[in-house]
């Protein structure tokens, strides 16, 4: 069998076969991997890769998708500030379409709410720096990947005395959700491909102490086949040799200690907080919020909103997909009653969401 | 929202420790994108540029084959990506 139909066109073809053939050749049992990052789901779907490997490699998805976990409330919040005469709610195209307790950003867009996608958190400064008199909100979501792009803008905002911009802060950890994954009951995992670009700003020292708590295999990997390939390989030489340790398969972009000019400005804006992830619950430590020093740009200061915790549509299950307990076509609606024109949650939504992978990459197989 | 895709940086566009900037192409368009996370790359650097920041310089050869081979994979795989977004 060769189902990796995408990787036809490599030049490399023959090192992606090698890889998998050198899997093959080392494994002597079926294994249970998780990929952290939904970036990482998509390239494994698209590729071929968790298809062709599915004889001697399990591939769960994990919760890596930002906006998946963006927990209903604070969508409900973004919403609640949209419609006030005063404010422009803006944030990442992904997050706009995700639906909230009852619509999404884009829709209250439609129904006359203040709405913007930018591309970057810089441009909500640059539209607030334009507009003096409106209140420009920008939705900071996201792992410790993005965290570096709201901090700066909010250290831009302050730079340029803005008194008209402000952070909704959601912004998730990935480290504290693989713990609360590890620890869980009826945790299948018995090795992680830890998120390339996380660790691009994070570095991976930190997953050390992970790694002698839990004796998982961390293994932190690339986006492209070669490097996924690559990643699958060193967890699948540990998991045979019984060893469980931290391995740096994405070389070419994450150094052990990630970025510290990123990680300085992270921590200058940011705080650990326990955060809820939306379809997983709270986790502890498992968020960051702004600094009482940055406290004149949080929203949640400024517009004081009385939000209520609410509960999924009834029929999602977004948090047993996000939670690695299912695949997303084990779940009854899927590519039926949910499609990305028409989700129910959002995993079929964004681009990172294992839903929306399978949706697009995988349906021939399910239907 | 995580795109692999390496960029090159052409200019740099501001050296403030806050506002640096600079232009970086990927596969042909320009961009400018955010540099406060970087300031020590040089034109030619490849980074990975996420949500309008770059947040790691590349090893060169490698992002170099890298872009290589995506763009061989982006044109011949589209026809095919296509077809499996048709119902």
């Amino acid at each position: 069998m060769n189902t990796m139909k995408y990787v036809d066109a490599f030049r490399d073809r023959a090192a992606a076969d090698r890889l998998v053939h050198e899997i093959r050749q080392r494994q002597t049992q079926r294994w249970t991997l998780m990929e952290v990052c939904g970036g990482q789901t998509h390239g494994l779907m698209r590729y071929g890769i968790a298809e062709e490997l599915a004889p001697e490699v399990e591939l769960i998805h994990g919760p890596g998708c930002p906006v998946c976990v963006t927990p209903l409330e604070a969508i409900d919040r973004a919403l609640q500030l949209a419609f006030r005469d005063d404010v422009i709610v803006t944030s990442f195209g992904d997050m706009l379409r995700v639906p909230g307790s009852q619509y999404s950003l884009l829709s209250a867009r439609a129904a006359g709410g203040n709405v913007r996608a930018v591309y970057s958190p810089s441009d909500a400064v640059a539209l607030a720096k334009a507009h003096p008199r409106r209140q420009i909100v920008f939705f900071a979501v996201g792992f410790e990947t993005t965290a570096p792009a709201t901090a700066i803008a909010v250290r831009q905002a302050r730079g340029l005395r803005l008194k008209n911009f402000s952070l909704l802060v959601s912004h998730v950890r990935v480290q504290p959700a693989m713990r609360a994954i590890a620890e869980s009951h009826d945790c299948q995992v018995q090795a992680f491909l830890a998120a390339g670009h996380v660790c691009a700003v994070m570095g991976y020292e930190s997953y050390d102490e992970f790694v002698a708590r839990h004796h998982l295999p961390v293994v932190v990997t690339g986006f492209e086949p070669i490097d996924l390939l690559e990643g699958v390989l060193e967890a699948v030489y540990q998991l045979e040799e019984g060893r469980a340790e931290v391995a740096n398969r994405y070389a070419w972009s994450v150094r052990a200690e990630g970025n510290r000019n990123a990680r300085d400005l992270v921590h200058e804006v940011y705080e650990v907080c326990d955060r809820r992830w939306r379809g997983i619950g709270e986790i502890l430590e498992g968020g960051l919020r702004l600094r009482p020093a940055w406290r004149d740009f949080d929203a949640e200061y400024r517009f004081p909103l009385s939000i209520q915790p609410t509960e999924e549509p009834g029929e999602c299950r977004s948090g047993d997909v996000l939670a690695g307990r299912i695949k997303p076509p084990q779940c009854a609606a899927f590519g039926t009653r949910c499609r990305p024109d028409r989700p129910l949650g959002a995993p079929m939504v964004s681009s990172e969401g294992a839903c929306a992978a399978y949706y697009r990459y995988a349906r021939s197989h399910v239907s | 929202m995580c795109l692999a895709v390496p960029g090159k940086l052409v200019r740099w566009l501001d050296r403030d420790p806050t506002f640096a900037a600079a232009e970086i192409e990927f596969a042909g368009v320009r961009r400018r994108c955010q540099m406060a996370c970087v300031p020590d790359a040089v034109e030619g650097d490849y980074v990975i540029v996420h949500a309008g920041i770059a947040i790691t310089r590349l090893d060169t050869a490698e992002a170099e084959r890298v872009i290589a081979e995506l763009a061989r994979v982006e044109s011949n795989t589209s026809p095919v990506d296509k077809r499996h977004l048709e119902p």
